[in-house]
C-alpha cells in the first residue's frame, strides 16, 4: 500500500504489514490520553494532574473500514519546545528523532474544544512541520453545554487541515473520528520524513503563533456571555490561603485513618485465609523438609506480605480519584511556598505523596518537574517517605511493643505510627533543605508555573483501571521477587540440615545463622541480634520482604509445633530498646533495590543512586545507634 | 528596553499607572501591556522565561484576572487568562508580566 513507509533514515523499526501509523499530541489535560482509550480500548490510567501521562502508549485498533491502526500517545505537551523529559519525547518523535519509534504517518493535535487558545498555537506550530495532520476537538460535548460555538468549517478552512469534533469518554464521541481516519487512510498517507533542520520557535515566533491562533478563535468560536464556572466557585474554598490548607491537611489526615481503619477488616481475612492454606498443607503433607519450605517459607513468607495490599490499594484509591478529580494540581499550588522553604518546588508534592505508597512511582512522577535541580532535589528525598512497604515492619513492631492504650485520649500505637510518618517528612525537608544549602548554593529558583485544571467527576473506570494496574504490579511483585528472596531466605535458613541427635533447633545449624553472625559485630551497637541480621539482606530486596523473612526465620526456630504469632515472638525476643532501633532504622534505610535501580534510570548515572544510598544508610545507622543506647540508658535494654 | 519605554509613556499620560502581574492583588482585572522578563531573578534565560510565559498564553492584549493567592507571602498566585485557562505561577515570575489596569 501507498501508506507503508520506506524505512526512514534513522533506521526506525517499520512495521511489516501495511498498518497506518498516527499519533496523538496535544496540550495536558486535553482528554488525549481519554481518546487514546477510546480508540484502542487500552488499559491506561487517565487522570487530570497536567503531564500524568508520563510513558509512550502504543494501540492497535482497527477502524470500522477495516484499516488497520496504531496510535501513539504522545505525552502532553503545550509546544515543541520541549522543556520536561516528557516533552522531549513527545518532540523527537514528532520530528522522528527516537531510533526506536516510527515516524508517525499521521498527526491528531488533540485540543480541548472548552478553551482552544494553546491548542491551536500548538497545532500551528505542528503544521509548520509540514506533516499531514488533523485537528480534533475533544470534549466537544462540554463546550456544547457551556454554549461555545465553534465554526468548524470555517476553522478548517483558516487553519488550512481537517476538524473533527469528539467525545473521547462516550463510545459515541469517536464515531466520526472512525469515519474521517477510514476516509483519510484509504486516500493514502506518503512516507513521513523526518525533520532534521527544526528549530524551536523564538520569543516573536512564538507571539506570532499566539496572535494567529487568537485570530481564529475571534473568526470561528463564539463564547457565551462569561459565567462563574464550577471550577470557580469551588476555588474560592480549596484554593482560600487558610481554608484550602485546612482542606487540604483534612484530606490527607482522612487518607491516612482510612488506610488503617478500613484496611483492617480485609487484612484479617487476607491473614487468616493464608494461615488456613498453611493449616491445609499440613493436614495434606507428612511433617518433613517440603512441608517446612511450602508453610513456613512460601505461605508465611509470602503471605505476610500480601496481607499489605488494601492499604496500599486504599492509599492509591485516595491519590486517583484526587489526580482525576483535578486537585493534585491545587495542593501543588497550596504547598508551593510551604515546600519552598525546604528547597522544594511545588510540583514535587504529587510525586512525595505518590511516594507514600511506593518511591518508584513517586520517582517517576517527577518527570513533571521541568527544572533538573528540583527535580533532583525531590527524587534525593522521595524515599524517604513513608512508602507502604515500610508499614508491614512498622505494624509489626509496633503490635508486638507499643501497648494498646490511650495517652491523653489518644491511641498510643497510632501515635508511634504517626510519629514515625512524620519523622520520614521531616528528614526529607531537613535533607533537601541541606542539599539546597550545600549542593545548591548558587541554583537559582526555577520558576513554578502549572495549568489549573477544570475539574471534573472523577471517572469510577480510570479510577477502577488505575487501581487494578497497582494491585497487579504488587501481587507481580509478591510472586517474583519476594517468593524467590523467600526461597532463598527458606534454603539459607534449613541447609545445611541440623545433625542428628541435635538439641538446637535446625536453624542454628543453617547457613543464615552464620551469615547472621559474622554481620553481628557491625550490628551490635545499634541492638540488632543475629536474626534481624538474617533479615536485612533479603530487606534489600523489598522493605517488607524482612518482616517476612523474620517470620521464616522465627518459624523455622520456633520448636515445631508452636509457629506462634510473629509479634508474640519478637516480644519475647526483643528488648524494647532493639525494637525502636530497628523502627528508626527503617525510617531512614535504603532498603530497595528496585528504589536505588528506579533512580539510576531516572537520573541518568549512578552517582545519584550511590548518594542516596550511602546518605539514607548514614541516616540509618546513625538513628538506630542513638535510638538504641539512648533507650538502653533509660532501662529499656 | 520595553518596560522603560512603557513606563515613559504611562508617566506621561493620565492612563493607570502601569503595574507588573506580580504586584497585582486578587480581583485584578485588566490586560498584558507587554511580556519583559529584563531583571528577573531566576534560573532561566530571560528569553526563556519570556517564552515560557508566551506559552502559557500570556501574550500582549491578553485579558487577566488574578483569582487566588497563597498563604505564605501572599504567593504564589492563581491568574485565568481571556477568561479561561486558569494557571498557577510565582509573583517571581509574574513581575515579567507588565499589565493595566481595566
Amino acid at each position: 500500500m501507498s501508506h507503508c513507509a520506506e524505512a526512514p533514515e534513522n533506521g526506525a523499526v517499520l512495521l511489516a504489514d501495511n498498518t497506518a501509523r498516527i499519533a496523538l499530541i496535544g496540550n495536558p489535560n486535553c482528554g488525549k490520553t481519554a481518546l487514546f482509550n477510546a480508540l484502542t480500548g487500552s488499559r491506561q490510567h487517565v487522570a487530570n494532574y497536567p503531564g500524568v501521562t508520563v510513558e509512550r502508549k502504543a494501540g492497535n485498533f482497527t477502524t470500522p473500514g477495516g484499516r488497520a491502526i496504531r496510535v501513539l500517545d504522545l505525552p502532553g505537551t503545550y509546544s515543541l519546545r520541549a522543556r520536561s523529559p516528557d516533552e522531549v519525547i513527545a518532540r523527537d518523535v514528532v520530528l522522528g528523532r527516537v531510533a526506536s519509534e516510527a515516524l508517525p504517518e499521521f498527526l491528531l493535535c488533540v485540543a480541548d474544544a472548552t478553551d482552544l487558545r494553546l491548542s491551536l498555537r500548538l497545532a500551528l506550530e505542528l503544521k509548520a512541520l509540514g506533516a499531514p495532520m488533523a485537528l480534533v476537538l475533544n470534549m466537544a460535548d462540554i463546550a456544547k453545554h457551556r454554549g461555545i460555538v465553534i465554526d468548524t468549517e470555517k476553522l478548517a478552512g483558516m487553519l488550512g487541515m481537517p476538524v473533527v469534533a469528539s467525545v473521547a469518554v462516550r463510545k459515541a464521541g469517536i464515531r466520526e473520528l472512525l469515519a474521517f481516519l477510514d476516509e483519510r487512510v484509504a486516500l493514502g498517507l506518503p512516507a513521513p520524513k523526518p525533520v532534521p533542520a527544526w528549530e524551536a520557535p523564538d520569543r516573536h515566533a512564538m507571539r506570532d503563533l499566539q496572535r494567529q491562533a487568537d485570530t481564529l478563535i475571534a473568526a470561528c468560536v463564539t463564547m457565551p456571555a462569561q459565567t462563574y464556572s464550577t471550577t470557580a466557585r469551588i476555588d474560592k474554598v480549596l484554593l482560600h490561603p487558610i481554608a484550602g490548607l485546612v482542606v487540604l491537611f483534612a484530606i490527607l489526615f482522612v487518607m491516612f485513618q482510612a488506610v488503617f481503619t478500613w484496611a483492617q477488616a480485609p487484612m484479617d481475612a487476607i491473614s487468616n485465609l493464608f494461615d488456613w492454606f498453611g493449616v491445609l498443607a499440613g493436614h495434606v503433607l507428612p511433617d518433613g523438609p517440603l512441608l517446612s519450605f511450602l508453610r513456613d517459607g512460601v505461605l508465611n513468607g509470602v503471605g505476610s506480605v500480601v496481607v499489605f495490599l488494601p492499604q496500599i490499594l486504599i492509599l492509591f484509591f485516595f491519590i486517583l480519584v484526587l489526580e482525576d478529580f483535578g486537585y493534585m494540581a491545587r495542593a501543588a499550588f497550596l504547598m508551593d511556598r510551604i515546600m519552598g522553604g525546604a528547597g522544594l518546588h511545588g510540583r514535587a508534592f504529587i510525586p512525595l505523596l505518590s511516594s507514600f505508597a511506593c518511591a518508584i512511582p513517586g520517582i517517576m512522577a517527577t518527570r513533571v518537574i521541568d527544572g533538573r535541580r528540583d527535580r533532583l532535589a525531590t527524587i534525593l528525598v522521595a524515599p524517604l517517605m513513608t512508602c507502604s512497604a515500610r508499614i508491614p515492619v512498622y505494624t509489626l513492631i509496633i503490635g508486638a511493643f507499643i501497648p494498646d492504650r490511650h495517652v491523653l485520649g489518644i491511641q498510643l500505637q497510632g501515635l508511634v505510627m504517626f510519629g514515625l510518618y512524620a519523622v520520614g517528612i521531616v528528614a526529607a525537608l531537613g535533607v533537601s533543605f541541606i542539599m539546597k544549602r550545600l549542593v545548591w548554593r548558587k541554583a537559582q529558583h526555577d520558576p513554578f508555573l502549572l495549568q489549573l485544571p477544570d475539574y471534573k467527576m472523577p471517572s469510577p473506570r480510570s479510577v477502577a483501571i488505575g487501581l487494578w494496574q497497582r494491585a497487579k504490579a504488587f501481587l507481580k511483585r509478591a510472586g517474583t521477587t519476594i517468593f524467590s528472596m523467600m526461597i532463598v531466605i527458606w534454603a539459607l535458613c534449613s541447609l545445611p540440615l541440623a545433625p542428628k541427635g541435635a538439641t538446637q533447633p535446625t536453624i542454628d545449624y543453617s547457613a543464615a545463622a552464620w551469615i547472621g553472625h559474622v554481620l553481628a559485630p557491625i550490628f551490635q551497637p545499634i541492638g540488632f541480634n543475629w536474626q534481624i541480621n538474617v533479615a536485612l539482606i533479603p530487606g534489600m530486596a523489598a522493605r517488607e520482604v524482612a518482616v517476612a523473612a523474620l517470620g521464616t526465620v522465627y518459624s523455622i526456630s520456633a520448636s515445631a509445633d508452636d509457629p506462634g504469632h510473629l509479634g508474640g515472638v519478637l516480644a519475647a525476643h526483643w528488648s524494647i530498646a532493639t525494637a525502636l532501633a530497628l523502627l528508626a532504622w527503617y525510617v531512614f534505610s535504603p532498603q530497595c533495590a528496585s528504589t536505588l535501580a528506579t533512580i539510576r534510570r531516572e537520573t541518568g548515572g549512578w552517582q545519584w543512586a550511590a548518594l542516596v544510598f550511602a546518605y539514607m544508610l548514614a541516616l540509618a545507622y546513625g538513628a538506630a545507634f542513638v535510638t538504641y543506647q539512648l533507650a538502653c540508658l533509660a532501662g529499656l535494654g | 528596553m520595553l518596560r522603560q519605554t512603557h513606563l515613559g509613556s504611562s508617566d506621561a499620560g493620565t492612563t493607570p499607572r502601569d503595574m507588573t502581574l506580580g504586584q497585582a492583588k486578587p480581583g485584578f482585572k485588566g490586560n498584558i501591556l507587554a511580556v519583559d522578563p529584563v531583571g528577573v531573578q531566576g534560573s532561566l534565560p530571560e528569553e526563556e522565561l519570556e517564552r515560557r510565559l508566551l506559552e502559557m498564553g500570556l501574550v500582549e492584549g491578553a485579558e487577566i484576572e488574578v483569582l487566588h493567592q497563597g498563604l505564605i507571602r501572599r504567593d504564589p498566585i492563581a491568574v485565568r487568562i481571556n477568561g479561561r485557562a486558569t494557571f498557577a505561577l510565582r509573583r517571581r515570575e509574574a513581575g515579567a508580566v507588565l499589565v493595566v489596569p481595566a
